[in-house]
């Protein structure tokens, strides 16, 4: 299934591409369909301690959908059932859901591995203070937001004072044990300040490495690059500033047919706060939800017929096969 | 209305209507000169950017600094780029003070 031109927020104009995805794949001979469920990555909602100008969830301090209890166990019940490998918990900043501590803890004895985008500074909201050492007690897998190694680019992206708190939360996480290379994983991510694709995922890493330790003393494992998505915040941004049109020809001019087959929508399956299903996070921001032939609630998944499934794509898919690809786990084709 | 327009940078090919097999082989060149080699690719996109202020090109300014941010560079890294372009324009433009010097020398006693 191919949609070119997807509702946001609102009704607003729908996102202008030069090409269509679904046309691009096929002329490489390639199909949107995924491999399997290796991940599930549990939105638990849109309430956040801040509310960065990329954010493609819009996020921020002023959200109240928040995943409920029941929906939480409906999650575990899955996680209980299926067993999947992974189960990767987002938001917002999903620690401030009053449910967060029993998603991880319980995937975690039931045998996921467990993964949180932590943005760092929520670590100093009043009762998030321990989190360093409640990571560190259920061996989960720490990947945070940090934009750049320089404050100025960090805070023009994720708000004033955001880059001295986010040190701060780092030299914490260090001094519990992450991104020490004694596996307590501590993974970085950055995406570009502005309308350009990520710098080679390598390279700006070793960046990253050197000027955090010598300016700061902050290790951490890997750095991931991810490639801003033109949805919702940023794509408000890209038009406020005349830049969709321009942005969109360089995701689409940059289109690498390689990318495809690591492209996270072919292991991943996303849920969000009320339980329903979607092929990325992406997707789900945009109300996309898996196809129509399939359960649409967690509480309905069945691993068998999620196998194969087509995924449901559109013009922002682009975003994600551009130069070396983007993923929650970074670039895709590795340089 | 300008003689520079942005959109004119995405109609570069249309030079190569004519003599395409030059056009051909320019772009064969202009990008190889651009991938890693000795030189990293973000060291090449420095290089660029201050060439193309020497030059004065805008659409090599647009161009290159966006190679710039997306080859990893930040923007203190490129003003460095810009202000060494700069300087040895007018280091150019000075040291021919010397040949100033010299004409002033012969014509006078």
């Amino acid at each position: 299934m191919s949609r070119q031109t997807l509702p946001v927020i609102g009704g607003d104009a729908p996102l202008r591409a030069p090409a269509d995805f679904g046309e691009k794949l096929a002329a490489h001979g390639l199909s949107p369909r995924a491999a399997g469920v290796e991940v599930l990555q549990v939105n638990v909602g849109k309430l956040c301690n801040q509310a960065c100008k990329h954010c493609h969830v819009d996020a921020s301090p002023r959200r109240t959908e928040v995943m409920p209890a029941e929906v939480a166990e409906q999650v575990l019940e899955a996680v209980r059932r299926f067993r999947f490998p992974v189960v990767d918990i987002t938001g917002g900043a999903p620690e401030l859901n009053p449910n967060f501590r029993r998603l991880v803890t319980e995937s975690r004895r039931l045998g996921s591995r467990v993964m949180v985008r932590h943005n760092l500074t929520v670590m100093f909201e009043p009762g998030q203070e321990d989190l360093p050492e409640f990571f560190r007690g259920h061996s989960v897998e720490v990947v945070s937001s940090l934009p750049y190694y320089l404050g100025r680019q960090t805070d023009a992206q994720r708000g004033p004072g955001v880059f001295d708190k986010s040190i701060e939360a780092l030299k914490r996480l260090n001094a519990a044990g992450y991104g020490r290379g004694d596996g307590l994983t501590l993974d970085l991510v950055y995406n570009p300040v502005g309308a350009f694709l990520p710098p080679p995922q390598g390279s700006v890493e070793a960046d990253f490495k050197r000027e955090l330790l010598a300016r700061h003393g902050v290790t951490f494992d890997r750095l991931y690059t991810i490639t801003n998505m033109p949805i919702r915040r940023f794509l408000e941004y890209l038009r406020r500033s005349g830049n969709e049109e321009r942005y969109m020809r360089r995701l689409v001019d940059a289109f690498n047919p390689a990318a495809v087959e690591g492209l996270m929508c072919r292991t991943t399956l996303s849920v969000d706060w009320t339980g329903r299903l979607y092929d990325c996070d992406f997707n789900q921001m945009l109300g996309l939800g898996v196809d129509g032939s399939l359960p649409q609630t967690v509480a309905e998944f069945d691993p068998e017929r999620f196998e194969g499934r087509m995924v449901a794509t559109g013009a922002h898919c682009f975003g994600c096969t551009a130069g070396a690809g983007s993923s929650c786990g970074g670039a895709v084709v590795k340089s | 209305m300008s003689y520079y327009e942005e959109e004119d940078l995405g109609r570069f090919g249309e030079v190569g209507r004519h003599r395409p097999d030059l056009f051909e082989k320019f772009m064969a060149w202009y990008q190889a000169c651009q991938e890693d080699g000795a030189l990293s690719r973000r060291e090449k996109a420095l290089i660029g950017l201050a060439v193309a202020h020497a030059l004065q090109c805008p659409y090599c300014i647009d161009a290159f600094s966006q190679s710039c941010l997306e080859a990893g560079s930040n923007m203190e890294q490129m003003t460095e780029a810009i202000h060494m372009a700069s300087a040895l324009r007018g280091g150019a433009s000075l040291v021919h003070g010397v040949q100033a010097h010299n004409s002033v020398n012969k014509v006078s006693m």
